[in-house]
């Protein structure tokens, strides 16, 4: 395009681009922003809890910040970040120039800004900031507690731009990763990022309709007199949990897959071995993808379901330990006999496998029905969620980021700061999350702002090691424009041990790649 | 050897260190497990939750001491030359079917204890819990150890605590901060003790660990669970389903007396509970001055109003202001009182909760506290 026109600049280039680097960056600059302003949503609610007694904020303030802070890190941070990470390098891995739908990639991603301001928006209104005018219903937003807010339309409309731009962005990886692929690049020879992509998009498309059905229910019981989830007038409010979690389940699936892709990537390059059981990673992928779909009840063992439901719920969800198991040992058997170094990367690679299974283990904990009932809704399932969200899906995006940073700018990242980003991230939010798991058990709720002494000293240490690792994110901000800004050049091939399409490029990668398609043996 | 191998060995250390550290570390505190069951179903659960446990440890253990050997062992620096393996049927068939048969030898004892807790047929008393935001309501509907049907309150956080609690406050906290109430559950040691809960605005959960019982308070729903108590004492527990602002102060208190002691609190309170509607009965018909009113209507006012309009009435974030409000000033009489005894979108209904004195009173302070000074008097007459 650039020899026929002048490529536009300023802030044209990026409102208008059709290029999947610039749109990938602006999803990946997009998620930080949000990351950031989640991120400091938790500050907020870690330094309430940091002594009993309420020292900061007031308990419907404080209810808001854990409503805004989930939705925000799921819908703004991981979600996005991981479709960034999609943008930029699914064409680069498949031989493609482009996207399938690069016009289409565009509005995708600008939608999300406005999506983003529907749904902050109602904390600055009526007043200042402070009065809380925010959604306060928790993330999940169960009925008949979201009924209650009287703001709500925001929070739907919200909820729909982010639908809209989800399943636009998914079409367009499916299209783009089922005809674009080039020549020689069967199916069965694509990389595990490409795959864990290309799965994750049909989780998309099926679940993001389901999930703007429930909302738009929301809206017709609000303001049209309907009573879908109103006992009173014939409905069910555990039927707007069972259509929530429809969605929602596969929804965890979506943030975690993409990072078993990555991770995939990382390891195999730095143990200078392939990827142990490439066939089976992909089915054990397609298996739990195909499990998300039926087990979504096993958010809601309390809510009062047959005996029978809860069996059934209780051994599907159990089932889904055996591909995340084959997972873990193929990366395990990946580094075993291997030759390891230990870049950036691979750190992060290393403590995603340690950290997600930490995860995995207390999500099969909280799959068995008769303990779930004192787990449920507790401190053990926070800590479940952050390592399998936090020292999982986000500290994939963080490996991505060291791993493919030289290729996209060309140059290296600061090795010295980005070691130090890396340990005082693995500590801090160990101190954060692990002692969240004895608080649990312990009895205390998750979502209250105020707790009974003997949770004290625990909710002191998680609060540390909030801030360290709060702050700690700080400083990959710092890192992350200083490695754009300069550095070390980085080489075409960056790791000795890497392979795939995206290596044989110059780096920085060009405005336009493989306009010829390259052979693929 | 040169500094970036050493802070790569010591890395390493760390990583070891870090991941298998903390549930050694802490081994002696208390407050680090599951809460132990005094319930006959909670046993179980407790122990399969310990099994599962033990599971997790040793899997945790073997799979990281593999990647742990390899970090050491298969390193490049260390002059390791890659394998080239990278598939293996028998051993991938292996490593399916080893989870596969765990996950059914655990399947077995969760069914089993599933079922049983899932029972709740034979009980000796059903006591039917209501959740309201933000408070407990009990009603004790069917008892075959004493004469206990019929009784009915509500349970709320104890009011030391819920002065404690208000933010900024800065006091002293109070013994089981946040998890004492004005009155509390009372039933029979040994016997089985059916709880039916549903809620009155939006969805609640009572749950008290010791007891290990945990069931959702949906609208327009029951459910069903029980406990059995082997052991006389005071068991704390707190809703388990965020409800709205004040989610976190509606604590649940249950205490299990000897069968001779409960059935004496049973006709204790009966006694109390008919003398109490005698009481109200009379002071309905009563006419009351201005300042009777007043002193009570403040009373009602900081128990059940102030959270939320808070306590000079100025609101607060979605609570709208009473201070000068259309509502408390310049409406009329019957809509302020309509609109506290049905409530109002966030604002739950206290028709059921208040007595008649109550909502006159808490009328009536409500018109003239503030400024509002409407000098309007509410009789507990009018409110009916």
């Amino acid at each position: 395009m650039s020899e026929h026109h002048a490529a536009p600049t300023g802030i044209k280039r990026w409102l208008f681009t059709t290029n999947h680097k610039d749109i990938g960056t602006l999803y990946l600059w997009f998620s930080f922003i949000m990351l950031l302003t989640g991120g400091a949503m938790a500050m907020v609610i870690r330094a309430e809890l940091m002594y009993p007694g309420m020292q900061v904020v007031d308990p419907n303030f404080f209810n808001m910040m854990t409503t805004m802070h989930g939705l925000i890190m799921v819908f703004g941070a991981i979600m996005p970040a991981m479709v960034g990470l999609a943008n930029w390098l699914i064409p680069m891995m498949i031989g493609a120039p482009d996207m399938a739908l690069p016009r289409m990639n565009n509005w995708s991603f600008w939608i999300l800004p406005g999506a983003a301001i529907l749904l902050v928006a109602p904390m600055f209104m009526g007043g200042d900031f402070l009065s809380g005018q925010g959604p306060a219903f928790g993330w999940t937003f169960y009925e008949p507690l979201s009924g209650q807010y009287d703001k709500l339309a925001f929070f739907v409309f919200a909820v729909h731009l982010l639908g809209f731009s989800s399943i636009m962005g998914s079409i367009n990886i499916i299209a783009t990763i089922l005809n674009m692929r080039a020549p020689g690049m069967t199916l069965m020879k694509m990389p595990m990022f490409v795959w864990t992509w290309l799965i994750t998009a049909f989780l998309l498309i099926a679940v993001m309709p389901v999930l703007a059905g429930v909302v738009t229910m929301m809206l017709t019981d609000k303001y049209f007199g309907t009573s879908f989830f109103d006992a009173a007038g014939g409905g069910d409010p555990v039927m707007f949990q069972h259509v929530f979690w429809f969605f929602g389940h596969p929804e965890v699936y979506i943030m975690i897959l993409p990072a078993f892709g990555i991770v995939s990537q990382i390891i195999p390059t730095f143990a200078r071995k392939k990827l142990f059981g490439y066939a089976s990673m992909v089915y054990a992928t397609a298996a739990i993808a195909f499990l998300s779909f039926i087990v979504w009840a096993h958010h809601m063992f309390t809510v009062g379901m047959p005996v029978a439901g809860e069996l059934y719920f209780m051994y599907a969800t159990i089932m889904i330990a055996v591909p995340t198991a084959v997972k873990v040992f193929n990366w395990t058997a990946t580094m075993w006999k291997g030759a390891l170094t230990f870049e950036i990367p691979m750190l992060w690679s290393i403590a995603f496998v340690f950290l997600f299974t930490i995860g995995g283990f207390t999500g099969l904990m909280l799959g068995l029905a008769p303990v779930d009932f004192q787990y449920h809704d507790t401190y053990f399932v926070v800590a479940h969620f952050h390592y399998v969200l936090v020292t999982g899906a986000l500290f994939g995006i963080i490996a991505a980021f060291y791993y493919w940073v030289p290729k996209w700018t060309g140059n290296m990242y600061p090795p010295l700061l980005s070691k130090i980003h890396f340990w005082f991230s693995l500590v801090s939010v160990n101190v954060l999350f692990f002692p969240q798991h004895f608080i649990g058990l312990a009895g205390m709720p998750r979502r209250i702002p105020d707790y009974a002494i003997q949770f004290a000293d625990w909710n002191y240490w998680s609060s540390i090691g909030g801030f360290v690792f709060g702050l700690s994110q700080v400083l990959f901000l710092y890192i992350v424009i200083k490695t754009i800004k300069g550095g070390e050049k980085a080489t075409d091939q960056v790791w000795e041990g890497a392979e795939g399409l995206e290596w044989t490029i110059p780096s920085p990668a060009p405005y336009h790649t493989f306009a010829t398609p390259p052979e693929v043996k | 050897m040169s500094a970036s191998k050493l802070t790569k060995k010591l890395g390493g250390l760390i990583l070891t260190a870090l991941l298998l550290g903390p549930a050694m570390a802490f081994a002696e505190y208390s407050t680090l497990n599951m809460t132990e069951s005094v319930s006959i179903i909670g046993q179980d659960m407790y122990d399969l939750h310990m099994l599962v446990l033990w599971i997790c440890t040793v899997a945790g253990i073997l799979v990281f001491g593999v990647i742990i050997w390899s970090i050491i062992f298969h390193r490049k620096s260390k002059g390791a030359k890659p394998a080239h393996f990278h598939e293996n049927t028998t051993i991938e068939v292996i490593w399916t079917s080893i989870p596969l048969i765990i996950l059914v030898a655990i399947a077995v004892p969760s069914t089993k204890t599933l079922l049983e807790y899932e029972d709740t047929t034979n009980s000796d008393l059903t006591i039917k819990a209501t959740g309201w935001q933000w408070k407990w309501e009990y009603d004790y509907i069917d008892d075959k150890v004493a004469d206990a049907k019929g009784i009915h309150f509500f349970s709320s956080l104890s009011k030391d605590a819920n002065e404690a609690r208000q933010l900024g406050a800065n006091k002293a906290l109070p013994e089981h901060y946040l998890l004492d109430v004005d009155k509390r559950v009372v039933v029979p040691v040994g016997k089985k003790v059916r709880i039916l809960t549903t809620a009155n605005d939006v969805i609640h959960a009572w749950w008290v660990p010791e007891l290990a019982i945990k069931r959702d308070a949906v609208p327009g729903f029951i459910n069903e669970s029980w406990f059995q108590a082997e052991k006389v004492g005071v068991y704390r527990g707190q809703c388990a389903e965020l409800c709205g602002k004040d989610h976190g102060f509606m604590p649940i208190v249950v205490e299990v007396k000897s069968v001779e002691d409960y059935k004496k609190w049973a006709s204790a309170e009966k006694g109390m509970a008919a003398k109490a509607a005698a009481a109200a009965n009379a002071a309905s018909g009563k006419t009351y001055t201005m300042a009777e009113l007043m002193t009570k209507g403040k009373e009602v006012y900081t128990s059940s109003c102030a959270a939320c309009h808070q306590a000079e009435g100025q609101g607060g974030g979605p609570f709208p202001a009473l201070k000068g409000s259309a509502v408390a000033t310049t409406g009329s009489v019957a809509d302020h009182v309509a609109l506290i005894k049905n409530g109002k979108g966030i604002m739950p209904p206290f028709g059921a909760q208040l007595s008649a004195l109550d909502i006159a009173a808490v009328t009536t302070y409500e018109r003239n506290a503030w400024g509002n000074n409407t000098g309007d008097v509410v009789q507990p007459s009018q409110v009916k």
